[in-house]
Formats: structure tokens, sequence, C-alpha cells
């Protein structure tokens, strides 16, 4: 069959046989056509199942054809390609799968009552109730974490990178990474422990913070300090020699130039706790009412709402789940935004 | 304004390795002088001494004195971003500040030390930017990036960032290095207009620089690698390029070796 469609070779040795787009359809049509006949002659189905055999059989065909038509080479270079192609596209596929599923089961839901209303006195099957309590929850904690722990992760990578030469920055250094790996449940832990156990103090939002600074920290730490060692050297020994001093070089010069990248790692930094559970449990520990007061008594937040709404058995509950976890998207989506905005404009211009 | 410089019995170590031994020289003021040699021999190193650069990299230390007007700079009382205001230096690849307009990057020295006042910010900028013969390429477009410009104009932009905190000396490390001819030529001719203000030491790899732009040229170089470098001699440009005392150096500028 290839052999009729392919390209024939002309006189001149840089030409080669290839096979052509319209064979590979061809090869992709038979591939499928032989995997419906197998579905239909066998118990065998399901989507999913369908897919892979189908690629499985494009992938075998393509391969034996191509090193008989164009060559052993040829064969094994569209045999990699096509597999970085499909393990490409098998890795967006989760993340487009929970966007879209997350989009569709939220938009059901979501209203604007159900973002301006709080779950005080809601029952889980009632259909009315809403996440402003959880809004206001996660951007207060979420915000007081950022506060702590990004000017701090900052003043400690430019510590790591610019002042630190002995065994201080390594020791710093060392436990950074091993505070990356840290489980979010163990910040959570400690919080509790620390502050609510040994010091006395209450649930409130501004415990869970707590937890979530300690989670943020070296994400902050090691995303700046990877930003500052690229800022070229040369650079600082341009200021020095304009006769700046070494901390102001750093802040006016260093840092502006390694704005942007700092702005994202701080984003990721930020997106990856706003959706932290575990940690919150201990220390924020949930309301149903609204809490505007971080700093005293317990609080809601979104991802512990839909911790709790997703584990009641009843379907407007269930749904009350997912149109919270699509809003918690969207704020982090939000963030994101903007943060490259700032970064656009404040950083190395070109 | 301008200062003299003046080296004596000055080593340079980076930890335990000897980079530089023992160099004794004098810089007038008003004049050029150029460092020649080949690679590795110490010439960038013993610029670097002249404004304290040299100590940015971690084990790196002098021995000897370094005087600036007699003044040494290496007490330990002296305070090296004050040695850096009055020695100021250009850089072998042109190191504009990529987050600041050209307006910015050129009085950045003086901004970023706390100036203020905008006319004077502005007047300064001007006065610089005519200084280093870029004032009519980029009149019109100050609040572009300084990443903008050409190598050349870069090159231009960083001497005039250097003039604007107005030092007593300016040091030029292979300031051409990585230009093209024609922008080679038009930082020369700078160099001839700032040396009636400015005490200039420069480095450079080409020879014929050395002799075009300086009034006296050093020859350094290193007996074999791993060595420490030295200066063989220091002497009158004219004379090292015609009639050297040493013979390393004749068969230097005579293209026998490096």
């Amino acid at each position: 069959m290839a052999q009729s469609v392919h390209v024939t070779a002309g006189n001149s040795r840089l030409v080669r046989t290839q096979l052509s787009r319209r064979s590979l359809v061809a090869i992709a049509a038979a591939a499928i056509a032989a995997t419906v006949v197998l579905f239909v002659a066998t118990p065998l189905q399901g989507l999913v199942g369908f897919v892979l055999i189908a690629a499985v059989l494009y992938i075998l065909a393509q391969t034996v054809i191509s090193n008989h038509v164009e060559g052993r080479r040829a064969a094994i270079n569209r045999l990699v390609t096509t597999l970085v192609v499909a393990c490409a596209c098998a890795a967006v596929l989760p993340l487009v799968a929970v966007l879209g599923f997350t989009i569709v089961k939220g938009l059901a839901v979501l209203n604007l009552s159900f973002l301006t209303h709080t779950m005080r006195g809601v029952a889980e099957q009632d259909p009315y109730g809403g996440i402003y309590h959880a809004i206001i929850g996660t951007l207060e904690q979420v915000g007081l974490a950022t506060l702590m722990a990004v000017p701090f992760g900052l003043l400690v990578a430019i510590y790591l990178v610019e002042y630190s030469a002995g065994r201080l920055g390594r020791v710093v250094s060392f436990f950074v990474d091993v505070m990356t790996g840290l489980p979010s449940i163990v910040a959570g832990l400690f919080i509790f422990a620390l502050w609510i156990l040994a010091l006395g103090q209450s649930f409130s939002g501004f415990a869970g913070s707590l937890a979530l600074a300690i989670l943020m920290l070296p994400t902050v730490v090691r995303s700046a300090e990877e930003m500052l060692k690229i800022v070229p050297d040369s650079l600082r020994e341009g200021g020095y020699a304009l006769g700046i001093p070494k901390w102001i070089t750093i802040l006016r010069i260093v840092l502006p130039t390694a704005l942007a990248g700092i702005v994202t790692g701080v984003m990721l930094a930020i997106a990856r706790v706003t959706g932290e559970t575990a940690p919150l449990l201990l220390t924020v520990f949930g309301n149903p009412a609204l809490n505007f007061n971080p700093f005293s008594g317990a609080q809601a937040s979104l991802p512990l709402f839909v911790f709790g709404e997703a584990g009641l058995p009843n379907e407007t509950a269930i749904n009350r789940a997912w149109a919270a976890a699509l809003v918690l998207i969207m704020i982090v989506l939000v963030f994101n935004i903007i943060a490259r905005v700032i970064a656009r404009f404040a950083g190395v211009r070109s | 304004m301008a200062k003299n410089i003046q080296m004596k019995n000055v080593d340079i170590y980076y930890g335990k390795f000897h980079a530089v031994q023992d160099v004794n020289l004098s810089i007038p003021p008003r004049a050029v002088t150029a460092f020649i040699g080949p690679s590795g021999c110490g010439k960038s190193t013993v610029l670097r001494t002249m404004n304290r650069m040299h100590e940015v990299i971690p084990g790196a230390r002098v021995e000897g004195r370094v005087e600036l007007d007699g003044d040494d700079i290496y007490r330990p009382e002296v305070d090296p971003v004050e040695v850096r205001r009055a020695v100021g230096m250009v850089f072998q690849r042109p190191n504009p500040f990529p987050t600041m307009s050209i307006r910015d990057n050129v009085v950045a020295g003086l901004k970023l030390q706390g100036v203020r006042n905008k006319s004077q910010l502005e007047e300064v900028a001007e006065r610089s930017l005519r200084a280093a013969n870029l004032w009519n390429e980029v009149k019109d477009r100050l609040g572009r990036p300084g990443g903008s410009l050409s190598g050349g104009q870069q090159q231009r932009l960083c001497i005039a960032r250097a003039i604007a905190v107005q030092p007593e000396v300016l040091l030029m490390d292979e300031p051409c290095s990585a230009l093209d001819p024609i922008s080679t030529l038009a930082i020369e001719e700078l160099i001839g207009e700032l040396k009636k203000h400015y005490t200039i030491v420069i480095v450079t790899h080409n020879m014929q620089q050395a002799a075009r732009v300086s009034d006296q040229t050093g020859f350094f170089n290193l007996k074999a690698a791993g060595q420490p470098g030295r200066l063989i001699e220091l002497d009158n440009t004219e004379k090292i390029f015609s009639n050297p005392t040493e013979k390393a150096t004749e068969d230097y500028i005579s293209g026998r070796f490096g």
C-alpha cells in the first residue's frame, strides 16, 4: 500500500524516499479501522482502551512501514517523534480534563448569590448558601502568609546569594532544601502544637497563615535565589564601580533585574498554598459563618470548604464543592495575571 | 581634579595563587597610560586594584601600597565605596543596567548615591552624554532602555555613566574588545578628549590601540603559566614601540610571541 503512494527517489543522492502525509493519514485510518474491528469482534470496550489500542497500532504500523520504505534511521526518527508528541499530549490531558470538569460542574451552581452568602444556618441539602465567608478567609490567610513569607524569604535569598560565603550559608541552604519536602500536614501540626497548645492561642486565620508561610518560605527562597544567581556579576561590578554601596546596588540594580523571575516564583508559592487543606484543618478549623477578623476565632477557607462539602453524602453539597473549587482556581488565575502584569512593567526593559 | 596613582611593591593574590608580583609604577594625571601583555599576565588584575574592585572576588587580597595623590587606598580605615567614587571604571563588555532607561543609566551613580534634584540630573545626563559623544545619537530617545542601543553605543553609554559621577581617574578594562572597528574609533577619539580632564588607565590586547591612544605604555609578562605576572617595563609609548629597554618587550611588540 505504502509503496504505491510514496514519493519515488530521483537521480540525486541527496533525495531520499519519504512517506507522504497522505500515506500517514492512511496508516492512521487503518489503525482506527483495525481497532473498530477488534472492538466489534471481541468483548473489548471503553473509550480509553480504544484510544490506547489505536495509538499503539498506529505507532507500530508507522514504524514498520517507515522502516521498509524510508530506512532504519527515518523509522527511528518517526517512532521517537511520535512518542514525544504523544507524551506531551498525555501530559496536558489530565490538566485540561480537571479544568474542564471543574468549569462544567462549577458553572452549574455558581451565581452571584453563591459568592455573596455564607453557610450560616444552611443545612447540607438546602439549595441556597454560599462561599463568601470562605473567600474572605482564604484571601486573608493567604495574604497574611504572603506578607510574612515573601519579605522573609527574599532576605534569606539575598543573604545566600550576595553575602554568605562560609558555613552558615551552606547550613541555611541545606535546611531550605529539607523544608521544601516538608509535608503540609506537618506544618499544620507544628503550628497547632506551638501556637495553639503551647502558647494557648485560639484557632484563627492567622494561625493558618503561619502554617502556610512555613510552606511558602522554601519555594520563595529557592526561586529568588536562582533568579538572583543568574543576574550577571558585571551588573554588580557596574554598580560598585560607580561608587554605589553594595546594599543599594542589590536593592536598585540586582533585585529589579531579577524581578520578573522572583514574582513568578512568589506566584508559584502563593498558588501552591492557596489550595492547601491539611495545614488549615488544625489551625483555622473552619467556620460556616463569616469571620472577618483573621486574628481571632475560627475562620473558613475555600479548600476547607471544598473538603467539607465534598465529603457530605448529598448532591447539593457536592455541587457547592465544585463551585468553590472553580472559584479557588479562578482566584489563583487572577493572582497569576496580576503578577505577570506587574513583572512586565517593572522588570527588565526591552 | 585629575589625580596621579603610585604603586609601591604591590603583590596581588587570589587566595593562595600569587597573581601579580612586585609592581612599582607611577601614573601621571591628564594622560593615558596603557597596559599591554599576553593573556593572564595580570594587567586587568593590576587595574582592578586601583579602585579596589579586585576585592569583590572572594579570597582576593593586595600587599604593598596603592596611592591616589599620595593617599594609600588600602589603609584599613579607607572606605572602598569612596575610592570607587574617585576612581571610575569601564568594563570589557558594555554592562548597561537592563531595568533602566538611557537617561537613568547615565545618572544611575548620582541617583543611587542619593541625588534627587531633577534638573541637576537632567543637566548631568546631557553633559555626560555629550562628553561621551553619544548625545546626538540618543537625545530623542532618552527614555528608551539602555539595552536597545548597539554594542558601541552601549559602551559609550557606560563611559557616560562613569564620568557622570565626576571621578578623578578613569580605568578602562579592554573597552573596545567587544566592539567593531568603527565603534572602536569612536571610543579612541573619546579617550583623546577625556584625557584633558581625567587620568586614564587602559588595558588593551590591541598594541596598535595602545600606540594610538596612550602617552605611556606598560608591558606585563609572566615567566610561565602558574607564575605570577610582572610589570616588565613602563615608559613613553614612543620609546616602548620603537626602542624598548627590555628584550621581552621588543619580542612581544614585534609579534615574536603572545
